[in-house]
């Protein structure tokens, strides 16, 4: 029987074979969201007009027999930060409150064509910022293993209402960790796809060069089931790339590593990894070679500077990217009077409508933008994204993919690192060479660390376009996993009570 | 490298149209420092030899075929204006009245 806590592709089959339908399993995740998102919180805005129209419409459609794409009727819950038409849509910032896209971002249209129904939009931190969902100018979500715990960032509402089964299947976005380090406190899979694998038209921008969509679920499978929708060329994003989608859910299925070589690197498992983090990591390692992988150890040096690099390139691109927000033609406007001048009303607006994580990056990028400080900021910072770049390829000459654990720790407590920018920072360091290499990158729960009972995170990075490899590394850990525990991870995670 | 002052701080603010009160600016100096002083690690291995890269895919001048196709209505591009008037965008005054 299928219920809430099955995965989509299960969910496809029983709609394919008739024993449910969408508008069935759409009302029992509103009912799942009744029930526990007062706690979770992992929704800004949920649409049930709409997503029970497109319910309907997709079980007509099958009863008249037409052949209906693979996910066709499976519900899903989308990152506030890509636009739907007609639906609020605020990036979790007040600069954008109550406003309604007046177009679909691509990803929403190919989950529109693909029948997919859209529950409603995720709570995040403030335009993609932070790695907590603290950020969010409406509340934190809470991580359903621990309420007082925070469900990673930024996209911790995707992640969150994966965990609370409050839906199979969900998007977010990557610009330096926040599909996966939510995916990996949250025990659940998140999926940043090559740069240029998934279009960017409608996706809010933070850090252009960055910024990456992708698929969020329960299973390696049904993240690679939804990666194959949303995936492929888009001549209204410049920099997507105009080349086949690599065959991630054939991958997903191989169960086989055999002969693989897998490049465990060095810089990423040291000082700051919690221990229980670092032992379930390697007790993965050992499952991937009993599996058939081989293990080579790899050093990639100039890791150790990519934070560094990367707190100078996102500020950057993101004091430009925000200047959009000028009060004039969507979002918010403060203090118009008929008396202050254009530049006074969008101070006035841009201190009200932004939040204080997204101002410092706004200064910061401000400062190593301006003249003078280029070329000792910015300009070295791509540098260091070279040298990375560098050692990515050094890597992948010797193997296929690279592993780390995918954050340093488990879930902490709200509010524990909220008045410390750099030590809330420091949670995406294994996370953020992939972004800036536009290589693509995954995480696999792998367990729970003994100390706090907590899921850990194991990451999977393969090269440019390879996404493939990836999905076949993460399905066979995944399937060896799962084959030691019994049952899937969440089944460990305490049942939410409703109120 | 860093030291970054409160008067800095006010001035990147200015840049940035962003209205700031004293205490946020005290606190924003602070935490610049800090955020500076981490960061300014990159210059250890930034080499004059090493090329930047500001994008990780290279994309030269890419563009579609200039056709008409359906875009949005006028109603549709003011739907979330702050203030409009006559089919525009209504915005405050630009320049001084004097």
């Amino acid at each position: 029987m299928t219920t809430i806590r099955s995965t989509a592709a299960e969910m496809a089959a029983a709609l394919a074979a008739g024993t449910t339908t969408s508008v069935e399993l759409t009302n029992a995740h509103y009912a799942q969201i009744e029930k526990v998102d007062g706690a979770v919180h992992a929704f800004l805005h949920l649409d049930k007009e709409g997503a029970l129209a497109q319910a309907e419409a997709v079980d007509a459609k099958r009863k008249s027999g037409t052949e209906m794409p693979p996910l066709a009727g499976v519900p899903l819950a989308l990152k506030d930060l890509l636009t739907q038409k007609g639906v609020p849509t605020t990036c979790g910032s007040r600069m954008l409150e109550g406003w309604r896209p007046p177009y679909d971002s691509t990803v929403v249209s190919k989950l529109k064509a693909a029948g997919i129904v859209i529950l409603g939009k995720t709570n995040m931190d403030e335009f993609a910022m932070g790695s907590s969902t603290e950020n969010s100018a409406y509340g934190p979500t809470h991580n359903p293993w621990d309420l007082a715990r925070i469900p990673g960032g930024s996209g911790g509402g995707s992640a969150a209402a994966l965990a609370a089964f409050e839906a199979p299947l969900a998007i977010g976005s990557d610009t330096g960790g926040s599909i996966r380090q939510p995916a990996a406190v949250t025990g659940t899979v998140g999926v940043k796809p090559t740069y240029g694998g998934v279009s960017r038209y409608g996706l809010i921008a933070f850090s252009s060069s960055l910024d990456q969509a992708g698929p969020c679920a329960r299973t390696v499978l049904d993240a690679a089931l939804l990666h194959e929708v949303i995936a492929g060329h888009d001549e209204r994003d410049s920099t997507s790339i105009n080349a086949p989608v690599p065959q991630v859910v054939k991958a997903a299925k191989k169960l086989d590593v055999k002969g693989m070589k897998i490049g465990v690197v060095k810089e990423l498992q040291g000082e700051g990894f919690q221990s229980g983090v670092l032992s379930r990591f390697h007790e993965s390692l050992d499952a991937l070679v009993s599996a058939g992988a081989e293990l080579v150890e790899v050093s990639c040096p100039n890791f150790d500077y990519a934070l560094a690099a990367y707190y100078l390139i996102a500020p950057s691109e993101c004091s430009s990217n925000l200047a959009r927000f000028d009060s004039m033609r969507y979002g918010i406007r403060v203090g118009d009077n008929g008396e202050r001048s254009a530049e006074e009303v969008m101070k006035l607006t841009r201190h009200e409508g932004f939040g204080p994580e997204v101002k410092r990056r706004i200064i910061l990028g401000t400062y190593a933008l301006s003249s003078g400080y280029y070329d000792a900021y910015y300009g070295s910072a791509q540098k260091v994204r070279t040298l990375i770049m560098r050692d990515f390829n050094a890597a992948f000459a010797k193997v296929d993919v690279l592993v780390s654990p995918t954050a340093p720790t488990t879930a902490f407590k709200i509010g524990e690192q909220v008045d410390d920018p750099l030590a809330m920072y420091l949670n995406d360091i294994a996370t953020i060479p992939v972004n800036l290499a536009g290589i693509g990158g995954m995480s696999v729960p792998c367990g729970l660390a003994a100390e706090d009972g907590l899921p850990v995170g194991f990451q999977i990075m393969s090269p440019a376009m390879r996404d493939d490899l990836m999905y076949q590394v993460g399905g066979t850990l995944e399937a060896a996993l799962l084959s030691k525990w019994g049952a899937p991870i969440l089944d460990k995670a305490p049942v939410l009570v409703g109120n | 490298m860093s030291g970054i002052s409160r008067e800095d701080v006010a001035h990147l603010a200015k840049l940035a149209r962003i209205e700031m009160n004293d205490a946020e600016l005290d606190h924003l100096a602070k935490e610049m420092d800090v955020i500076l002083g981490a960061v300014a690690r990159v210059q250890e291995v930034a080499a004059s030899d090493v090329p930047p890269t500001s994008h990780p895919i290279p994309v030269n001048n890419i563009v579609r075929e200039d056709i008409v196709r359906p875009s949005l209505s006028p109603e549709e591009a003011l739907s979330g204006a702050p203030a409009q008037s006559e089919g525009r965008f209504k915005v405050p005054q630009i320049l001084g009245e004097e």
